[in-house]
């Protein structure tokens, strides 16, 4: 890591850990989730929040902690631009990219790199004319 | 891929043919021994359209669900095998995808899974390497184009009908039909949701669910719970995460005397069922109870869902192996 990285690293750091909570895995996606670090989640979800969320909205592994999707969920809804963004299905974590700067990242285009088998035109989109004959059918 | 494909499993079958399914779940044991698991599936074989296999559930360990599905297919029942993403990274699930293939899974279930804060082994470490996003679209790289997340090639694709898990209860309420829009698009056919004792709330996420044009892309089973007191009722509602007991239900429970309260957790899930047949979009129910599963087979009966259809062409699936009646 050469000199002008480890300042960039310090910067962010010095920014997002007091604002954000950041956890600097070096591939943010904050606008995409209401400005709430998603790394914060227990179970390190990208994705939304697990089934476990608590009534009251906290999380199930700390339930002194108010869920960090519900807090995304919100926070995304006061979003002037991205608002619709925390529905965008995100890669998988590039482990590699941990405290690393995401802004240098963001520059050169690592933070956007995704496995090969990562296709974007798998899943639903593929078959959407395969769909169910009906629903609510009866035995 | 083709739109027309043949269904991959009797559970697809089912759905696709506009009928209502039966799943659910299998007890799961605590040692080495087969007979446990096809015991247990034996009581269900006939009865139900497919059973699941948890993995670890509520993490704790038990006999692992690729060697449950493949004893549950041994004992003529189309097992649903689940993988969460607590106990393995990537490279693990996607071992175990195929290998769940290979012994016969033609429904796999796919989910996050319990912190093991939940078990009995809380000082464990969490994997969670990805989410159940990330692994239901890997399922459906390794099905649909043949080669693993890092893009390297199969030599043979696995075949299964691929499962989700919805919880339309927990907060944030007005995200869950987006974040069910997300698990179709990350590839989930079929979704199995939390346990439902809240009907208004499930009808509001089917509503939603079916404006946003996901009933037509994937199918939902609702789970139903036996209850067998008013006391196991509070502990769902107490120490189980992410389970929703309105206040009416549970005094239903509580108002029964004690020697009649498990008859009456049996009419609420009677009724649950009745109602879910009848809520527009709902493809099927999952049945769930604790110590024991006579008490979903009585439901299975007294709710009028016997005698399950018979697919023709999934036998020979199961027939494959030696052991199978």
């Amino acid at each position: 890591m050469n000199v002008f990285h480890a300042a960039l690293v310090a910067i962010e750091k010095a920014v997002k850990i007091p604002l954000f909570g950041c956890r600097m895995c070096g591939q943010c996606i904050l606008h995409e989730t209401g400005l709430v670090c998603p790394m914060n989640c227990p179970k390190n979800l990208r994705n939304g929040p697990c089934g476990g969320v608590l009534v009251d909205g906290h999380c199930e592994v700390r339930p002194q902690m108010r869920c960090v999707w519900v807090r995304a969920y919100e926070g995304s809804l006061r979003l002037p631009l991205w608002k619709d963004h925390i529905e965008h299905l995100q890669p998988p974590v590039d482990w590699r990219l941990q405290g690393t700067s995401s802004w240098a990242n963001l520059a050169s285009g690592r933070d956007r790199q995704v496995p090969a088998g990562w296709a974007a035109d798998a899943g639903a989109a593929a078959d959407g004319s395969e769909a169910p004959s009906e629903t609510g059918g009866r035995a | 891929m083709s739109p027309k494909a043949a269904p991959r499993s009797r559970l697809e079958w089912i759905l696709r043919s506009g009928r209502f399914a039966v799943t659910a779940e299998m007890q799961p044991t605590n040692g080495a021994d087969p007979e446990e698991v096809r015991r247990f599936a034996g009581g269900l074989r006939g009865k139900v359209d497919a059973a699941n296999c948890t993995d670890n559930p509520a993490a704790h360990p038990h006999l692992s669900a690729l060697a449950a599905g493949a004893f549950v297919a041994q004992a003529g029942v189309e097992p649903i095998v689940q993988l969460a993403c607590r106990d393995r990274n990537r490279l693990a699930l996607q071992a175990d995808l195929l290998g769940a293939a290979a012994l016969g899974a033609r429904n796999v279930l796919l989910l996050t899974g319990d912190d093991v804060s939940a078990g009995d082994h809380p000082e464990a470490r969490p994997i969670f390497d990805i989410d159940s996003m990330h692994l239901l679209r890997i399922a459906r790289v390794l099905r649909d184009e043949g080669k693993y997340l890092s893009g390297r090639a199969l030599t043979a694709r696995p075949s299964f009908f691929i499962g989700a898990v919805e919880n339309p209860f927990a907060p944030p309420h007005d995200f869950r039909p987006a974040r069910l829009a997300k698990k179709v698009e990350a590839g989930a056919e079929f979704v199995q949701t939390q346990l439902c004792f809240n009907l208004p709330r499930m009808g509001e996420f089917m509503k939603r669910s079916r404006d946003l044009g996901l009933l037509e892309r994937v199918f939902v089973l609702v789970s139903v719970y036996v209850a067998r007191s008013a006391r196991a009722m509070r502990y769902l509602r107490d120490v189980v995460p992410g389970i929703d007991v309105p206040d009416d239900v549970l005094a239903r429970l509580e108002k029964a005397p004690p020697g009649h309260q498990a008859e009456e957790g049996f009419r609420l899930a009677l009724e649950t069922v009745g109602a879910l047949r009848e809520m527009p979009g709902v493809s099927g129910v999952h049945l769930i109870s604790i110590k024991g599963q006579d008490s979903i087979l009585r439901l299975i009966e007294d709710a009028g869902l016997l005698p399950r259809p018979q697919a023709a062409g999934f036998e020979s699936a199961l027939s494959a192996w030696p052991d199978a009646g």
